[in-house]
């Protein structure tokens, strides 16, 4: 009982830090059946904005608030990761709609330069960019209609850029002189250290548990309510469902297709940033950190399937238990004399890596019974 | 892709031919060991790029996944170096395996021990193994994003395996072919490099004719049909299942080939051949020259990755940044790559945009080229 619960348990931590990390890039894939390579990348963005915002939150002024400071960085890891996929969304994937292995490669582009601006930009300046990009992208949209329909707009968007500019180079420098340890680029791994309140353990039935672990699973568990939610009862959910369904009938119907892409695109890229919070608070925070969730999130994606959350939530909690009972070696446990070749192929899969292999294998074995995943489509094209 | 290519004359294409062998026979000669060393990995990995060609360029199969064959063509050749080299080690097996205290070759290595099965099992091997994937997949009509999504996916437990495994395979540290002895000499030395630069050279040549002869005729226009409109081919009555398993396996045994060359010249393999990036930077090589067009694929990989090693050598830390704005800017301004836009209507609109040759007068209407057709 206890080992089953234990096993669960792993599981389902496992699965639910691949699950707010798939959960954005699913959402992207049905509604514009891309595959954003960057995805990874995007969730570095959002590890290392909790790391700034750590760093930060240890200045005299924010001090007594510190042990919040991972609650804002949520927030702040959507916004920074959400804008960042604006941005690309704006200049280069709208530009290859229709032709999804172009994005793709495209996608991966971005991916490397993301890595390397990480380790060769000090952190305070990228920042700063962030910051106007922020005030750039979204300032001229609270301007009054009046100013918007006016024929000199361009220019108040013009100056908007240039405010943006200067108040990304101000906040830039003002925090690299307060944090010396922003102030320099580094390749090296850097750490997250989790607040007070979030070390050590939780008993649970017997069992004890790790808080961070707790912590992802309730992350996660607010982003797909969240999600869900948004989709189910917003209008713009209804629009994002629609166009899903069937861009061209949405597009006559009046949708502004462009707007629903920018928006999923944005929250797609925006849970990445919280799924780059989990991943901080699990390991040490690099440029590389996306790389080692990002093939676990397109096994999620294949798995489950583009029309349904439902298939995204199944498939990343399946993927997550399997990977516990094969890399962990379960099965032995439950039933320790069973037959030696069976015992010796259990043991050459319970490590990590060979766990993943394994699992890779049932997912082709499983695709030759359902080739588009637990929750296909349903539709009368040809291509599906 | 365009169709209009130019017609070159025959004499200059035969003193093309001419420069071009002249050239391969003195490139030892002139260029130092180090450069030439360079030049013929560049060279082997430009065969691997023709199978990208192929598959992506051709057929419209976008793998992420080549450097699984690549490296299986590299762990056949250095596995039979070693076997053959290891007659002074313990229990006539390579020395790693005493390492991990393995007494006796694994079975499946056995046949490795003779020279005419490993010649076939460098490009048969990674053939068979990119036909059954390929056929696991295109069976169930997994295509587009998908299907590069999961050769990504098969490429990374390849890797986890062959990291893994000590045992049977050296893991992490891979196969040293440096040292090993082939016809009596050592791999490394100069005169055995200079050989394989050879070897290389013609088998980048035979591997161009040989593309050129599946891409030629009735075979080839299929092809075309399946990256163009896949349903129509299969409404015409031919199988693309069968079409899309057979170039997607020669392609795995012309990675084979380039792997196994490659790991000769460069002296190991290691499951660092079968890293995410390296696949994904095969396709650059082939975007960049021209998808499409074969030669591109050859003169992408080659100078992409003398750029690369002339980068890195002067400023290692740009050469992301460059290869990360190649991937934009290729796929957004030059789709056809560089070759496919010289032999396509590049240079005319260049010049016509400066009023040097006169603007071709059609109807509007002809050019009506939808990009958007394939459209999933």
């Amino acid at each position: 009982m206890e080992l089953l619960l234990d096993s669960l348990f792993n599981g389902v931590a496992i699965g639910s830090v691949l699950l707010v990390a798939a959960l954005g890039l699913a959402i992207v894939f049905g509604l514009m059946g891309v595959i954003n390579l960057a995805h990874g990348e995007l969730m570095m963005l959002g590890a290392y904005t909790t790391y700034v915002t750590q760093l930060i939150f240890k200045l005299p002024i924010l001090k007594p608030f510190y042990n919040s400071y991972i609650i804002v960085s949520i927030f702040l890891a959507f916004i920074v990761s959400g804008v960042v996929g604006i941005l690309l969304e704006k200049t280069i994937i709208r530009k290859l709609y229709g032709s999804p292995l172009e994005t793709l490669l495209a996608t991966w582009g971005v991916s490397l330069i993301l890595q390397q601006f990480v380790r060769s930009v000090p952190l305070a300046y990228g920042t700063g960019l962030i910051i106007s990009l922020l005030i750039g992208l979204f300032l001229p949209t609270t301007f009054p209609s009046k100013i918007k329909e006016s024929i000199n707009f361009k220019y108040f968007k013009f100056s908007s850029w240039i405010f943006a500019a200067l108040t990304g180079v101000l906040t830039g420098s003002v925090i690299s002189s307060s944090v010396s340890k922003l102030s320099r680029a580094s390749a090296r791994n850097v750490d997250v250290t989790a607040p007070s309140w979030m070390r050590g353990q939780v008993e649970i039935i017997g069992t004890s548990f790790p808080k961070t672990r707790l912590m992802i699973i309730v992350i996660t568990l607010i982003s797909v309510i969240a999600i869900t939610l948004f989709l189910n009862q917003s209008a713009w959910g209804m629009r994002i469902r629609a166009v899903t369904q069937n861009r061209q009938m949405s597009d006559c119907l009046g949708i502004s297709t462009e707007k629903v892409d920018i928006i999923t695109f944005g929250i797609g890229s925006g849970l990445a940033g919280v799924a780059g919070v989990a991943v901080s608070l699990l390991g040490s925070v690099g440029p590389n950190v996306g790389g080692n969730y990002i093939v676990g999130c397109f096994m999620v994606v294949v798995l489950g399937g583009v029309g349904n959350l439902l298939g995204t939530v199944l498939a990343s909690f399946g993927i997550g238990i399997m990977t516990d009972l094969i890399g962990a070696g379960r099965l032995l446990s439950v039933w320790p004399d069973m037959p030696l070749p069976l015992s010796n192929t259990i043991n050459f899969f319970a490590t990590t890596s060979m766990a993943r292999v394994m699992i890779f294998a049932l997912i082709v074995i499983f695709l030759q019974f359902k080739p588009t995943g637990l929750f296909p489509q349903k539709g009368r094209m040809v291509e599906n | 892709m365009s169709s209009s290519k130019i017609k070159f004359d025959k004499k200059i294409v035969l003193s093309f031919w001419i420069i071009l062998i002249a050239l391969i026979i003195a490139a030892p000669t002139l260029l130092p060991v180090f450069r030439l060393n360079l030049l013929g990995r560049y060279l082997s990995l430009s065969i691997v790029a023709l199978g990208v060609d192929l598959i992506w360029g051709y057929t419209g199969l976008l793998s992420l996944g080549q450097g699984i064959f690549f490296a299986l063509g590299g762990y056949c050749a250095a596995m039979y170096l070693q076997i053959t080299s290891s007659s002074e080690f313990p229990n006539n097996i390579p020395e790693f395996f005493a390492l991990y205290g393995v007494e006796k070759l694994p079975f499946f290595w056995e046949p490795f021990r003779s020279p005419v099965f490993t010649f076939f099992a460098i490009w048969i091997i990674p053939a068979l193994v990119a036909g059954l994937i390929g056929f696991l997949v295109f069976r169930n009509r997994i295509k587009g994003v998908y299907f590069s999504i999961l050769t990504q996916a098969s490429l990374l437990v390849f890797f986890n395996f062959f990291n893994g495994q000590q045992k049977l395979i050296n893991g992490t540290n891979g196969l040293k072919t440096d040292v090993t002895q082939l016809f009596g000499q050592m791999v490394g030395s100069e005169s055995m490099q200079r050989l394989f630069f050879w070897v290389t050279a013609i088998l980048v040549i035979a591997s161009w004719f040989f593309a050129k002869w599946v891409v030629k005729g009735r075979f080839g226009n299929i092809l075309i049909g399946i990256r163009d409109d896949e349903p129509r081919v299969r409404f015409t009555g031919y199988n693309p299942v069968i079409f899309k398993t057979i170039i997607f396996s020669i392609a795995g045994g012309l990675a084979g080939i380039s792997g196994a060359l490659y790991t000769v010249q460069s002296g190991i393999v290691s499951p660092q051949f079968m890293t995410v990036p390296f696949s994904i930077e095969m396709v650059i090589w082939v975007a960049v020259g021209g998808r499409g067009t074969l030669l591109g694929a050859i003169l992408g990989a080659v100078f992409i990755n003398y750029a690369k090693s002339l980068v890195s050598e002067a400023l290692p830390a740009s050469w992301m940044f460059i290869q990360g704005g190649l991937f934009i800017l290729v796929v957004t301004a030059l789709p056809e790559g560089v070759l496919g836009w010289i032999q396509g209507d590049g240079p005319r609109n260049l010049l016509q945009r400066f009023g040097l040759k006169r603007r071709i007068e059609t109807y509007p209407s002809l050019e009506v080229n939808n990009k958007e057709g394939n459209n999933e």
